[in-house]
C-alpha cells in the first residue's frame, strides 16, 4: 500500500476514533436516540392494537421506520460536534483528501446504527412476537446491506444539511424521499426472511439493496467534496 | 489598480500570498470588490479594517474555505481553487473560533490532528507543544472545562505541530492573555524566521508589536492604504507610519 493510501486511511480511522470516542465519553446522543427508538416502537405497537397477527406483519415495516428516524437524530449530531468550536473549518482544512472526512464519519454512524439496532431488533422481536433466532442469518444480512446505504446516503445528506440554518428539519427533507427504494427493499425483505422465504422473493430484495447501497456509495463519496463547500 | 506589498519575488521563489483582484460575494454583498496585495516569505502582515471591512473573507479565500468570486489567489504559487489540497498542505490557521473537540483531552486533541495531518503521533512533539504555550499540565484534561484563553493556546499548539508555511491569524489577540499573547509573538516570530509568512487580521496592532512589519487597511472590501508598522523601542506601542 502506497503512503498516500495509508495516510488517507489513516485519516478516515481518526475522524472515526475521534467521533466515537466523543460518543462513547458523553452518550448525549446515544441515550436520546435510544429512547426515542424504543418510544417509536412501543407507540407504533399502540397504534396497530393487540392484533398479534397486525402487529407481527407490521413489524418489518415498523422497525424500520423506526431506525430510519432514530437514523437522522444520529446523522444531524454527527455533524453539529463539528458546527459547536468551529470544527469543521478546521477540519476542512487538513490536508489531503476531504472524502476521508465523510469515511471516518461513515464508519462512525455505521458503528453507531449497528449498535442501536442490536437493541432495537431483539425489542421489536418480543414487542411484536417476531421468530428472531430462526431468521437470524438472514436478517443479519439484510440488517448490515440495509444499514449501510441508509447511513452512507444519511451521512451524505447530513453533511449537505449542516452547512443551512434549518438542518434539522432540512435533512428528514432530503434524506426520506431518496430512501424509499431502499425502505422498501429492507421492509420486503425483512418480511420475508422472518417467514423463512417460502417464495424465494428474498434474493431479489437483497440485490436490490446490494446494488442501492454500490450506486449511492460511489456516488457520495465522488460528490462529498462539492457539498461541503461554503 | 494598487498593488499592496513588496513581497520580493522571483520566478523560482514565488510570493507566500499573491492576492490579485480578488473579489467575493455572498447573496447580494459584496464582501471583497477587488483586493490586490503580496505577502512575501519571511513577512509578517497586519490585516485592519472595520468590522464588515473584509478580513475575515480575505483570510478564509486564502485558506481554501471559501472560493473567490472574481480573482486569483496563490498561496506559494499555488492556486487556492485548482490546487487546494496542495495549499492546504501549506496553510495553517486559527479563526474566530478554535476548532477543538470539547469531549476530547488536550493531548487527544493535538494526536488527532496529527493524524489529520498524515503525519505518525509523536508523543515527545505533542508535550512540547503543550508546553510551549503552558498547558504541559492540563494535556489529560477534557477540553469542555477550558477557558477561552485555554483553547486558543490548544490552537497555537496545534498550529506548532503543523508548522505550516502560511501563517492565518484571525483576530487572534481577543481571547489572550498577557502571557498568551507573548506565546503567541513569539511563535509568529519563529514561523517568520525559518522563512514563512504571517497574515494577521486584527484591531489591536499594539500586540503585534515588535513582529508585524507592515499593515494593509482594509474598507468596503477594497486595500485602501499601507502603514509601515515600527516596534521600535522609542517608537511608541505598535505605532504606524504612513
Amino acid at each position: 500500500m502506497s503512503n498516500r493510501w495509508r495516510a488517507e486511511l489513516g485519516r478516515v480511522a481518526a475522524v472515526a476514533w475521534k467521533d466515537l470516542t466523543a460518543e462513547r465519553r458523553t452518550r448525549a446522543n446515544a441515550n436520546a436516540v435510544l429512547f426515542f427508538s424504543v418510544l417509536v416502537l412501543v407507540l407504533f405497537g399502540f397504534a396497530l392494537g393487540p392484533d398479534a397477527n397486525a402487529l407481527r406483519a407490521a413489524a418489518p415495516g415498523v422497525l424500520w421506520l423506526t431506525v430510519l428516524f432514530s437514523g437522522v437524530l444520529a446523522f444531524n449530531r454527527s455533524y453539529q460536534v463539528e458546527l459547536e468550536n468551529g470544527a469543521f473549518d478546521v477540519l476542512l482544512l487538513y490536508p489531503g483528501d476531504r472524502r476521508a472526512i465523510f469515511l471516518g464519519k461513515l464508519v462512525a454512524n455505521m458503528a453507531f446504527v449497528l449498535v442501536l439496532e442490536a437493541l432495537v431488533v431483539p425489542l421489536a422481536a418480543v414487542l411484536y412476537g417476531l421468530p428472531l433466532l430462526a431468521a437470524l442469518p438472514g436478517l443479519a444480512a439484510v440488517v448490515l446491506l440495509a444499514t449501510f446505504g441508509l447511513v452512507t446516503v444519511g451521512t451524505f445528506y447530513g453533511a449537505m444539511a449542516s452547512r443551512v440554518r434549518a438542518r434539522e428539519v432540512l435533512l428528514p427533507l432530503l434524506l426520506f424521499p431518496i430512501v424509499i427504494p431502499l425502505l422498501v427493499a429492507a421492509v420486503e425483505a425483512t418480511s420475508a426472511v422472518l417467514v423463512g422465504d417460502p417464495m424465494g422473493e428474498a434474493g431479489a430484495w437483497i440485490r436490490l439493496l446490494i446494488v442501492f447501497d454500490v450506486v449511492f456509495f460511489i456516488a457520495c463519496v465522488l460528490a462529498f467534496e462539492h457539498v461541503i463547500e461554503e | 489598480m494598487a498593488d499592496w506589498g513588496r513581497g520580493a519575488a522571483t520566478p523560482d521563489r514565488p510570493p507566500a500570498i499573491e492576492v490579485e483582484g480578488l473579489a467575493r460575494r455572498f447573496g447580494r454583498r459584496w464582501a471583497l470588490r477587488g483586493v490586490d496585495l503580496r505577502v512575501g516569505q519571511g513577512e509578517a502582515v497586519a490585516l485592519m479594517g472595520r468590522n464588515g471591512s473584509g478580513k475575515t473573507t480575505l483570510l478564509r479565500v486564502v485558506a481554501t474555505l471559501l472560493r473567490p468570486t472574481r480573482g486569483h489567489v496563490r498561496v506559494a504559487g499555488r492556486d487556492v481553487v485548482a490546487e487546494s489540497a496542495a495549499v492546504r498542505e501549506r496553510v495553517g490557521l486559527m479563526g474566530h473560533a478554535p476548532g477543538v473537540y470539547d469531549d476530547l483531552t488536550a493531548a487527544e486533541n493535538l494526536r488527532f490532528a496529527m493524524r489529520m495531518m498524515g503525519r505518525p503521533v509523536d508523543e515527545e512533539r505533542i508535550a512540547e507543544a503543550l508546553a510551549a504555550v503552558g498547558l504541559a499540565t492540563e494535556a489529560d484534561e477534557r477540553v469542555r472545562g477550558f477557558s477561552a484563553g485555554m483553547r486558543r493556546r490548544l490552537v497555537l499548539a496545534r498550529l506548532r505541530l503543523q508548522e505550516p508555511d502560511v501563517l492565518l491569524l484571525d483576530e487572534p489577540y481577543a481571547s489572550f492573555d498577557a502571557e498568551g499573547v507573548e506565546r503567541l509573538n513569539a511563535f509568529v516570530r519563529e514561523t517568520v524566521e525559518r522563512g514563512g509568512a504571517v497574515l494577521v487580521a486584527t484591531h489591536d496592532l499594539a500586540r503585534g508589536e515588535g513582529v508585524l512589519e507592515r499593515a494593509l487597511v482594509l474598507d468596503s472590501g477594497r486595500v485602501v492604504q499601507e502603514l509601515s508598522v515600527t516596534g521600535r523601542p522609542g517608537a511608541g506601542r505598535g505605532a504606524v507610519v504612513p
